[in-house]
């Protein structure tokens, strides 16, 4: 066995220790010091900590750390590797119910912890879910697929396009409804980008994970699960949707439209909201509460429309006061063909970025402008400011989140390169991600403090 | 073996608890004395019912490490609760709701768990690896407690012997229990996330009075550091009871420490008596293997019966069934504890994991109170095929609820033929214990993944070692040499000031008696006035002993400084000048003049009021002593005149 394995992750003296008293990583050892002795299991360590300590795990379950320069003897008295792994019970089949693939593509929601490495180990096959998670076999026939092990941050363009395709097949196969296991973080991105790639499925198509890993009896995952299933197998609504709680409490899920949908918490279950609008409905186990009537219905066909394409060569400027003309220099130097501004207020940057405006419209770089309040519209014609920057080509998008706007441009971009085009499409709505109208509850953020409000968040449990 | 018979508490003998093979050990729980909570900014110690908001949750059996699950955690699966956390601006934020992971552990309560480890004779780890324990009750939102080991292998003096220390854990504390009815379960989170030590000694003790003898030591212990909650709840014990071929069984959350011996006592006839079951069992030819029940649904037969809990569960429509266990007769009037038979492990049992929780829950043929008619009891009997060699338990409510309570009077039952079934068990009022839930394994603890191990750090342990507290016994053991009065003797050891005290004997050569006036009775009258000794200002406590020993203050003038030197500090330099005697009089001759206007209701007192005005004018400037003769002197004068 290599030395990696052997003494995974300890380096340093501590290294030095464990070969000079013939201990290794899972060896079951007394360590004794000046004044006591310790007997436990060596646990590997994490490669982030220092090299001055051994862990072993005693008999109580309690890990300890001793430094290992108290260490005057060590013996090895057993060994006992320990190898992680997720018991698997056959996901039952039953003919009356209706097919449904998940794909996973890496995250919380579809991974469990291996606590003596600090490792992901993917918690994935229909097996192991139905171990962990038993509900499922009451809703539908679950098959499973992993198309990638990666973080949420980690997802890209390459990842969007497989995504699409495979799902794009599936349907094509008769799939009752898609699934995909994605880390929260950049999971509206992602639904931004199904959003535009697979238009018109017949069939729900439900990103979800989760906040709280699954490896706590606390988590929300289970529930998840258990409502993105369900809606994949059996909700009216075909559109790519983000299904993840509505409150904290264990009460329901929000359907999300994968345009609309943004992250807006670091921690917090209950993270997704729609923005300048509302969602689709509430799910629980039982059923649906359709919250409005426009959504695109469930067909029986097989018909979908997928556009795999994207061009990466795009960024989202933040402009924040006092920002100079070089940032955007930058992407325009370094071949940036769009780029989308999340401005201030009804859409504005300073006077000192026009030059640089200027250059990006000289340059064929599409530049959109959204804005950074999230709620409201970009209505450039209101001050001059806005009148001016549109004279140097700065398009307006409506209502369209900076995040959903980034991921259409570079879908539009992957397309064509001719900016009239790119400019159709751009404002050309897909799936809500631009919207008439804002509603006169699309934008509700209670203020805690305020009598009414804390009156209602004592009432009504959430 | 097992022929020996309980006496009463008070007759049992060492030698009994000998006989029984008695054996305790202790979990004590203080809680630390910290600004904050463990793991996030919260304000800690701050109780309130108070609730601004409500959260809902259920709590879901996580896979252990070995890919099993947890007893208990399939236990409280099995119960289906809805969880409910009332949640209190104030006290609590998203941390504690596991909205947000945990902030870095609070530095304040680490250095007091590392302190008391100190004491209690461990040997500290280098590296504290925090862990999640999972719970999964609901009494952490999370679903686990994170706790961590600060050390291990200790002892403790005890009598002539020794009580050894397992280990001293530090933890955040659990939400407190409102209510637990049917299937919801509501819990305050005020307390929740509280800093709080778990110190674990061996099963070294051998009688219940023991158990109680080394928990007073321990509490004691913790309490010198002057960096402990004291109140309610501020400590509490497991206590672990086993005997001879039974289990080691743990009583939860003994609120108070005189109720030990007997609730250990109780305990202990429990495992002892349920053992005796065993093989009265197995003299009956029922074990494991041939255990045999049967159950059937008597719905039909009860729908008329006037017993009133199941004829109001007829009117709810709800469903009643029978148990039978085959040759059971008599045995469930079993005694297992004081005015306790093992009936009531059954109704427990099906309490909590059936969540029939209103009480009766069952009825059972054994038992000689009125319940269901005659007719209704031949016909159930008739029904499920009862011999006079079996009994028969009924149980009524909601038709799930019923099929889980049926399987948990089997499992019951059944697990009579085998010995003492593991759990924890929760302290009763009148001494005895009932179930609480099976106990876990060692299988639910995981290393905590949001937070990094820290390291204990040589030079922390440096000023640790310097602001520990002499040991308790030592002090006690130093005072009794010292002639310190008896009845101020325990209250001095355990006394913030006692170091101080140390200080002004062994260093300001003040005699023993008088230090314990200032520094132990006179913190005590102000206690009465609602003021802490802990929050005394000890700087200002050791100027105003200076100030006396240079002679700038009297003795008498002592309660007076420390309760100004509340507000304003103290300053010796700022006291007004010492009196002689010969400076009284004009004292004296304006008190005089003052009471001459006051009403009296009788003359007598004049002299005394005359006193009492002059102190209140003169009070640590010249001894009290001197006043009186001088006053006294005064109405000789006014007398002879």
């Amino acid at each position: 066995m290599s030395d990696k394995e052997t003494y995974k992750g300890y380096k340093g003296a501590a290294l030095a220790a464990m070969k000079k008293f013939g201990i290794r990583v899972w060896s079951d050892a007394v360590l004794t010091t000046e004044e006591d002795s310790f007997e436990g299991i060596v646990l590997p360590r994490s490669e982030t900590a220092d090299g001055d300590h051994i862990v072993i795990k005693m008999a109580t379950g309690y890990n300890v750390g001793l430094r290992c320069d108290r260490i005057i003897d060590a013996k090895e008295i057993g060994y006992k590797e320990a190898h992680y792994k997720i018991p698997e019970k056959a996901f039952p089949y039953d003919p009356k119910k209706n097919r449904v693939v998940l794909f996973g593509t890496g995250g919380t929601i579809a991974s469990r912890l291996d606590y003596r490495t600090g490792a992901v180990i993917p918690a994935f096959t229909p097996g192991e879910l139905y171990g962990s998670v038993p509900e499922l076999a009451d809703i539908c026939n679950l098959e499973t697929e992993k198309l990638f092990g990666v973080f949420s941050e980690n997802m890209g363009p390459e990842q969007y396009m497989i995504l699409a395709d495979r799902i794009g097949e599936e349907i094509r196969k008769g799939v009752r409804g898609i699934v995909v296991g994605h880390g929260t973080d950049t999971m509206h991105h992602t639904a931004a980008a199904l959003s535009y790639m697979v238009q018109d499925s017949p069939v729900p198509i439900v990103m979800v994970g989760s906040q709280r890993s699954s490896d706590r009896p606390s988590s929300d995952a289970a529930l998840n699960l258990i409502h993105s299933v369900k809606t994949a197998a059996d909700c009216d609504i075909a559109e790519v949707m983000v299904c993840m709680f509505g409150p904290t409490s264990d009460e329901y899920g929000l359907l999300h439209r994968g345009t609309r949908v943004r992250k807006m918490h670091s921690s917090y279950r209950s993270t997704f909201r729609t923005i300048g609008d509302i969602p689709l409905a509430m799910v629980n186990r039982d059923g649906y509460t359709y919250l409005r009537d426009d959504y695109k219905k469930r067909r029986s066909d097989r018909e979908v429309k997928v556009s795999a394409v994207f061009d990466d060569r795009i960024g989202i400027l933040y402009y924040y006061p006092n920002m100079k003309a070089d940032m955007m220099d930058m992407m325009i130097d370094n071949g940036y063909k769009g780029i989308i501004i999340a401005g201030t207020g009804l859409g504005h940057v300073n006077k000192p970025l026009y030059p640089a405006l200027q250059r990006a419209k000289d340059a064929g770089v599409a530049v959109y402008m959204t804005v950074q309040t999230l709620w409201g519209y970009v209505q450039m014609y209101v001050y001059e400011t806005g009148r001016e920057m549109m004279d140097l080509g700065v398009i307006p998008l409506e209502n369209m989140l900076p995040e959903a706007a980034y991921i259409k441009l570079g879908w539009a971009l992957g397309q064509t390169d001719d900016l009239d085009r790119v400019k159709e499409i751009m404002l050309e709505s897909i799936n809500g991600e631009t919207t008439p109208r804002e509603p006169y509850n699309g934008y509700l953020i209670y203020q805690g403090g305020i009598p009414e409000v804390d009156e209602f968040i004592g009432t009504i449990r959430r | 073996m097992y022929e020996f018979e309980f006496k009463p508490f008070e007759e049992m003998t060492p030698e009994d608890y000998a006989t029984v093979g008695f054996m305790s050990g202790l979990e004590v729980h203080q809680q630390l004395l910290t600004k904050s909570k463990l793991f996030c900014r919260c304000p800690a110690g701050r109780y309130s019912h108070e609730y601004h908001a409500e959260i809902l949750r259920h709590m879901r059996p996580t896979l252990s490490e070995l890919g099993e699950y947890d007893g208990t955690a399939l236990m409280e699966f099995k119960t289906k609760k809805n969880i409910v956390y009332r949640v209190n601006k104030e006290t609590v934020c998203t941390y504690e709701m596991d909205d947000t992971p945990p902030f870095m552990m609070d530095d304040e309560a680490l250095d007091t768990a590392l302190e008391i480890s100190m004491l209690a004779g461990l040997t500290l780890v280098d590296e504290v690896h925090i862990a999640r324990k999972q719970y999964l009750d609901g009494s952490i939102p999370t679903g686990f407690q994170r706790t961590a080991i600060c050390g291990i292998h200790g002892s403790i003096p005890y009598g002539d012997r020794k009580v050894s220390m397992i280990q001293l854990g530090i933890e955040e504390d659990s939400c407190r229990e409102i209510s637990d009815i049917g299937h919801m379960r509501i819990y305050n989170t005020d307390r929740l996330g509280m800093p709080l030590i778990e110190l674990v000694t061996g099963p070294d003790m051998r009688t219940p009075r023991e158990v109680a003898e080394v928990a007073q030591i321990l509490r004691k212990m913790m309490r010198t550091t002057g960096r402990v909650r004291r109140g309610i709840g501020a400590t509490r014990a497991d206590t672990n009871v086993s005997v001879t071929g039974g289990t080691r069984i743990e009583i939860k959350g003994v609120p108070k420490i005189g109720m030990m011996p007997l609730l250990t006592y109780n305990e202990a006839q429990r495992q002892w008596n349920l053992l005796r079951l065993r093989e009265e069992l197995k003299r009956r030819g029922i074990t494991e293997e041939t255990f045999s029940h049967s159950s059937l649904d008597i719905t039909r037969i009860l729908k008329r019966s006037r017993f009133t809990p199941i004829a109001d569960a007829m009117k709810r429509g709800q469903v009643a069934a029978a148990v039978k266990l085959t040759g059971w007769a008599d045995l469930l009037r079993w005694q297992t504890q004081d005015n306790t038979v093992f009936s009531r492990e059954i109704s427990d049992r099906v309490r909590v994991i059936a969540c029939l929780s209103v009480l009766p829950n069952i009825i059972h043929s054994d038992s000689m109170s009125e319940t269901l008619s005659g007719a209704e009891w031949k016909e159930t009997k008739a029904a499920i095929g009862c011999t006079p060699e079996d009994s028969i338990v009924i149980v009524w409510g909601d038709a799930g609820d019923v099929e889980t309570a049926i399987n948990e009077i089997a499992i019951r039952a059944k697990e009579a033929t085998i010995g003492i079934p593991s759990e924890t068990r929760q302290a009763l009022r009148d001494g005895t214990t009932g179930f609480e839930r099976i106990l876990p394994g060692p299988q639910r603890m995981y290393p905590d993944t949001d937070l990094p191990p820290i390291r204990v750090m040589p030079e922390r342990l440096e000023r640790l070692r310097e602001r520990m507290p002499i040991q308790f016994w030592d002090r006690l053991r130093r005072y009794h040499e010292w002639k310190v009065p008896q009845d101020a003797i325990e209250g001095l050891a355990l006394s913030p000031l006692s170091p101080l005290f140390d200080e002004a004997v062994t260093e300001m050569g003040f005699d023993v008696k008088d230090a314990a006036v200032m520094l132990w009775r006179y913190p005590r009258r102000l206690r009465r006035d609602g003021i802490r000794t802990e929050d005394l200002p000890v700087d200002a406590l050791r100027a105003i002993l200076h100030a006396v020993r240079d002679g700038k203050l009297t003795k008498d003038g002592v309660l007076n400084a420390i309760r100004r030197s509340l507000g304003d500090g103290f300053d010796a330099d700022a006291l007004p000048p010492r009196l002689e005697r010969k400076d009284l009089a004009s004292f004296i001759t304006k008190a005089r003049q003052q009471v001459q206007y006051a009403k009296l209701h009788d003359e007598k007192n004049i002299p005394n009021l005359t006193l009492d005005r002059v102190m209140d004018e003169v009070r640590g400037r010249i001894p009290g002593a001197d006043v009186a003769d001088e006053v006294a002197a005064h109405f000789a004068k006014e007398v002879l005149s």
